[in-house]
């Protein structure tokens, strides 16, 4: 901007804005002075040559908070500004005595139009300002957004949300960490994946800014080695991310861990898992009958998410069996598929329902397929009053739960109850265990009726080379 | 196309290893062996035009196949869509009269 002078940003739709449109008209008979004018540049009436900057680029680049703003300019440098109206601060910036001498000595101002969010954004696209080098994939001016990124195969079979500029930018300001920062290479094309990339498939899940710390950390742990994401994506079997949060974010950002928490109806829980498979799908390439070699996947696949009901449970929660410290927002992902019910509505006791939770584990996979993949049990509210009205807290139950999944290896061996899987014939007189000693997690969600809880089975038995859940605390 | 005239550009989610730009399918060095389907689309004379290339090509021993859209006004039926993706190769239409 080349400005010399005394510059002036004024709107009519502030009281102090019109009260001060005199003063404006006297500065101009002494000083050079241009006007802008916010949103109607017939305002100020009697003032010739009002710039009209109801695109507001002039504002913005003047970073105007307050209208009327007064601005001196010397040699193209600004060299004073004051903003409302107060006689003294404009008879200095203004370099003039006894302006508005029928006016009250001082009047608040207004606040610019450039500042309100939605414009704001729109500004700083426009003039570059923004953190983002994603390239940009133009659309033709008659193709609809939503079919352009059905047809650029960038959606799980639902529609996305079209992640334009706009949302991208507004998305971004739900972490405080940077667009450029690095979260690791995304499997399977070892592409880069930065909070950018993340906060692209974000938007297109349809997450809330507050949302993406959250997803971000979920990345985060998909990508840690631990996780095997190459493999879990690769395989045949079942299984996909399934994400559970703990801490207090879950519930300021309005997640669902009581009734239906595995279920639809929630935003926060629906659309964090989700963005983690866009994730992998877009930056990854992880595509299903591409990379993606699941024979029959999991409807999990498409999001599968929800947080640990902390609040309405006795037990230390899933974050503390992590090692990470009570009320710490953290990030647990597990590869897994499917819900595969637990249903007991006769146990009094513990002893009664522990026996439920191991033989309804047994049954994982193939009731002879030995050792299962790791699972993860999820206790529902009833069922855990039963073990808590025997004493037992969570620590006894994975205990007493893995001290019943060793199985006599003729019960499960190859031919056994004529089945052809099993364990082969060396194993005859051993025992041999259904969950690897590491192989067994616990939580605990879900709505207060109903004695039903639920298996989420793993990949493959968690020896290093496979899938181990992990966990990362939550960054804002 | 300058980016300027374009309402709301979308930030390429991918890793970006594809191109922008989708780009056309590659014309056929020669129809041997491939499938040629004639589309008139109801405009008028567009059946003579379509039917002397149909002519034209079976007079060379390349398989052709005729499709009909209904009315000029209309875009084509799904039906004659799929089957033109499922049993051609290449497809000759008469666009204007």
């Amino acid at each position: 901007m080349e400005e010399n002078g005394l510059v002036a940003i004024v709107k009519r739709d502030c009281p102090t804005c019109v009260m001060v449109a005199p003063v404006l008209a006297e500065i101009l008979q002494r000083n050079d002075l241009k006007v802008y004018s916010q949103d109607d540049p017939s305002f100020p009436e009697g003032i010739d040559g009002v710039a009209d900057d109801t695109a507001l680029d002039a504002s913005y680049r003047l970073n105007i908070e307050i209208v009327p703003t007064l601005v001196r300019f010397e040699n193209g440098v600004e060299v004073d500004r004051t903003y409302g109206w107060d006689r003294g601060a404009w008879e200095q910036v203004a370099g003039a005595t006894g302006l508005g001498a029928d006016l009250p000595d001082f009047k608040p101002g207004c606040g610019a139009l450039n500042q309100d969010q939605d414009r704001l954004a729109e500004l700083r696209i426009r003039h570059g300002d923004t953190p983002m080098i994603s390239r940009l994939v133009p659309l033709g001016e008659k193709e609809d957004a939503i079919e352009a990124c059905f047809e650029r195969g960038w959606s799980d079979g639902l529609p996305v949300v079209p992640p334009t500029q706009t949302r991208v930018l507004a998305m971004l300001e739900g972490t405080t960490r940077a667009a450029d920062e690095v979260l690791g290479l995304m499997p399977s094309n070892l592409d880069t994946c930065t909070v950018e990339k993340v906060a692209i498939n974000a938007v297109m899940a349809g997450c809330r800014p507050e949302y993406l710390p959250v997803v971000l950390a979920a990345i985060e742990a998909v990508l840690d080695e631990d996780y095997c994401l190459h493999g879990t994506l690769a395989t045949t079997r079942f299984v996909g991310p399934v994400v559970i949060v703990n801490g207090p974010i879950a519930q300021q950002i309005g997640m669902n861990g009581k009734g239906n928490a595995l279920g639809q109806g929630n935003r926060a829980n629906a659309t964090i898992g989700r963005a983690v498979q866009l994730a992998i799908r877009n930056i990854g390439g992880g595509k299903p009958q591409g990379v993606d070699r699941a024979t029959l996947g999991n409807p999990g696949k498409l999001s599968y998410c929800f947080c640990e009901d902390e609040e309405g449970s006795a037990w230390t929660p899933l974050v503390v069996d992590r090692g990470l410290a009570a009320g710490t927002n953290a990030v647990t992902v597990f590869a897994g598929y499917g819900l595969q019910g637990v249903i007991d509505d006769k146990a009094r006791s513990p002893e009664e329902l522990v026996q439920t939770f191991a033989t309804c584990l047994h049954a994982v996979d193939n009731i002879h397929k030995i050792p299962g993949p790791d699972c993860l049990l999820v206790v529902c509210p009833e069922h855990e009053r039963t073990l808590m009205e025997g004493g037992w807290d969570k620590a006894r139950l994975h205990t007493e739960i893995m001290d019943r999944m060793q199985r006599p290896a003729e019960d499960v061996m190859r031919g056994a109850h004529g089945m052809a899987e099993g364990v082969p014939a060396k194993m005859a007189g051993k025992t041999v265990p259904k969950l690897l000693p590491n192989g067994l997690l616990i939580v605990r969600a879900g709505g207060g009726a109903g004695k039903f809880s639920g298996i989420i089975a793993g990949w493959t038995p968690g020896t290093p080379e496979s899938s181990r859940p992990v966990t990362k605390e939550i960054k804002t | 196309m300058s980016l300027d005239s374009l309402m709301d550009p979308l930030l390429d989610p991918t890793g970006e290893r594809e191109a922008v730009a989708r780009p056309r399918l590659a014309r056929p060095k020669s129809l041997d062996g491939l499938t040629v389907g004639v589309l008139d689309i109801s405009k008028v004379r567009g059946d003579v035009f379509v039917e002397e290339v149909a002519t034209l090509l079976e007079g060379r021993g390349i398989a052709v196949k005729r499709y009909r859209k209904p009315t000029v006004a209309r875009t084509a039926p799904k039906a004659i869509e799929q089957a033109i993706v499922e049993e051609v190769d290449v497809v000759v239409e008469g666009l204007a009269d």
